[in-house]
């Protein structure tokens, strides 16, 4: 039976893959297999009902290598006759999605919203445009390499355990890249893409300091503080975990506040789903001001403090 | 030795309008431009070459009217460009474009570094730089914030989602840079006179053995999503603006949350 094969290079985002691979396979008839290599979770896999496990034992995939990981998914794919590969949207999984469909020399999609199915193939949604359009875009013949965003889906629960484990032989060539040093990022924790309100901040802030008059109008909101990307790539005020947009979170709020945020739409991409969108801009013609409800024409400088005061009040 | 820098012609993104009544993208008229992260690339290569010596190679694939990207790259560095030309380029997917790159590189010369942007300004799919590095079995280094070159060996930082990680590699090798490893320069009105007299090479893809397939990818459709905004914009004064946002969001629902 053809196989849908699952694979991320991180285990929980695998799982929440699963919960899209248990609805594709079922309306397909196809079977849930998963790659479980390097360090990965083989039972975590089989409890969320993954019908064959391929595991391997090289060392070679001890690390992550994108060339390394392309090797060995080609070689589980024809394992497991797999008609979809499912990877996560994370930076490495597109750069797998890349390697490994030109490698199979077939088509990819990375960024992945929805998955629908038609006429027996994969359909995704995905941002075009820079977020100003939604694309449904389908991979017309031959074995789909997906790489879905990491929010897309929810892990399935776990469970009893009915698949089995397959080890795999596999033959690899050695990364030429060499691990020298990681660091990680101290995690931040904020759940930007489930918060009901977000105050988001843009370029039109004055200084870091001016953070905390944001801070304590977020929590004058119950919200959380957010920002574009220039705010946290070039300026490193807030970390990159907050940014909302293309490259960023896609969030879902009841309330968007926009702060100093110019509109371009790489940024609104990530709160057009917003119930109420809000704008605060100097620039009475920014065009985060067709994009908002409410909008006040002043400096944020001047509104946030009174906004604050007047919501304690 | 050279840097190869990969650039896409866009439609400037700020200016594309959506046509109301059918949702759809409105392309006609919007001025052509290099991609955005694509300007980092560049910047990065003129960097190093100015550092290891070599030629920085502009390459971008697609239509006639690739040359005025390319003449924006040529303006901001790059030392010759090399076009490939084809209507069916413009536009093409992510492995069709990898392949004219790819080929266009190969027949040109020693290669040191193949850079590009993390993605292109309007996809963004990140697909082509992986693409490229396998159709020319070379390492790949993606999502670089910092790169440095010593002789042959290239050490990056990678900008990963939990963690920056430090890699080396031996040249020939293909790098993919995020936005912040760099400022991008503005060329000065001498450069971009300049540019018009730098060398440079037209492909066609037949001439670089590609053939251009039909697409494996099909967009079925691509519109913008619904957006319905009440665009009430309130000036009376901070005082008074205040006030009526508070009774807005207060008749919606939104406060004490
Ligand atoms: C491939 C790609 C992906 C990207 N992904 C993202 C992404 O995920 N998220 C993202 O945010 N960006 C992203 N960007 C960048 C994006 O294009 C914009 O550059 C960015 O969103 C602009 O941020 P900004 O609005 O804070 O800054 P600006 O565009 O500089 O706007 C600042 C605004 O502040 C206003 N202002 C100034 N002073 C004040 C004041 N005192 N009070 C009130 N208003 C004031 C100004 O009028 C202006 O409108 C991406 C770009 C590319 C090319």
């Amino acid at each position: 039976m053809a196989a849908i094969l699952v694979f991320s290079e991180r285990d929980e985002v695998a799982f929440q893959l699963l919960g899209e691979a248990n609805k594709l396979g079922e309306q397909l008839g196809m079977e849930v297999a998963a790659a479980a290599l390097g360090l990965s979770d083989a039972d975590g896999f089989l409890s969320r009902g993954v019908s064959t496990v391929y595991t391997a034992k090289n060392e070679e995939l001890k690390d992550f290598e994108a060339s390394v990981y392309a090797q060995a998914l080609e070689q589980v794919a024809k394992q497991a006759d797999a008609a979809i590969i499912l990877l996560g949207s994370t930076r490495r999984g597109k750069e797998l999605a890349g390697r490994l469909a030109q490698k199979m020399k077939v088509g990819s999609l990375t960024d992945a919203g929805r998955l629908e199915v038609i006429d027996g193939r994969v359909v995704c949604s995905r941002n075009a445009f820079g977020g100003a359009t939604v694309a449904a875009q389908t991979i017309l013949e031959g074995i789909q390499v997906i790489a879905v965003s990491p929010s897309a889906g929810e892990a399935p629960a776990a469970a009893e355990p009915s698949g089995s484990v397959a080890e795999v032989a596999l033959v690899l060539e050695p990364a030429r890249i060499k691990k020298v040093a990681t660091a990680p990022k101290s995690q931040d924790s904020a759940n930007i893409e489930g918060a009901e309100v977000l105050v988001c901040v843009g370029k039109g802030l004055a200084g870091e300091a001016e953070l905390k008059m944001v801070d304590e109008l977020a929590q004058a909101l119950g919200g959380l503080v957010a920002c574009t990307k220039p705010l946290a790539t070039d300026e490193k005020w807030l970390p990159e975990e907050r940014i909302v947009g293309l490259s960023g979170k896609i969030g879902k709020p009841a309330l968007a506040i926009c702060l100093g945020i110019s509109g371009q739409v790489q940024f609104t991409v990530g709160i057009r789903d917003a119930g109420t969108i809000v704008a605060v801009n100097t620039d009475q013609n920014a065009f985060i001001f067709q994009m908002a409800d409410y909008g006040i024409v002043g400096d944020l400088h001047q509104v946030v403090p009174e906004l604050t005061a007047a919501l304690k009040g | 030795m050279n840097i190869y820098v990969c650039v896409k012609q866009t439609v400037d993104l700020q200016q594309v309008r959506i046509r109301k009544e059918t949702r759809e993208p409105v392309l006609d008229g919007v001025p052509l431009t290099i991609g955005n992260i694509d300007k980092n690339a560049l910047e990065e290569g003129v960097r190093l070459r100015d550092k290891l010596g070599g030629k920085v190679i502009g390459v971008s694939a697609g239509s006639e009217e690739l040359n005025d990207t390319i003449k924006e790259a040529l303006a901001m560095g790059a030392d010759e460009a090399i076009m490939i030309i084809a209507p069916e380029l413009e536009g093409a997917e992510s492995s069709t474009v990898a392949m004219a790159l790819a080929k266009a590189i190969e027949k040109t010369g020693e290669i040191g570094i193949i850079l590009l942007g993390e993605g292109s300004s309007d996809n963004y799919s990140g697909q082509v730089g992986p693409r490229i590095a396998e159709i020319l079995d070379l390492p790949q280094i993606t999502y670089v914030s910092s790169l440095e070159a010593e002789g042959n060996t290239v050490k990056a930082v990678r900008n990963l989602e939990d963690c920056f990680e430090t890699v080396e590699a031996e040249m020939p090798v293909v790098v993919s840079v995020v936005s912040e490893i760099n400022e991008p320069r503005i060329p000065a009105v001498t450069q971009i006179l300049k540019a018009g007299r730098k060398p440079k090479q037209i492909y066609s893809p037949a001439e670089l053995g590609v053939e251009i397939a039909g697409s494996q990818i099909k967009t079925i459709s691509n519109l913008a999503p619904e957006q319905d905004r009440k665009r009430l914009l309130f000036q009376e004064g901070v005082g008074q603006d205040v006030k009526s946002l508070v009774a807005a969001l207060e008749s919606e629902g939104l406060l004490g949350r």
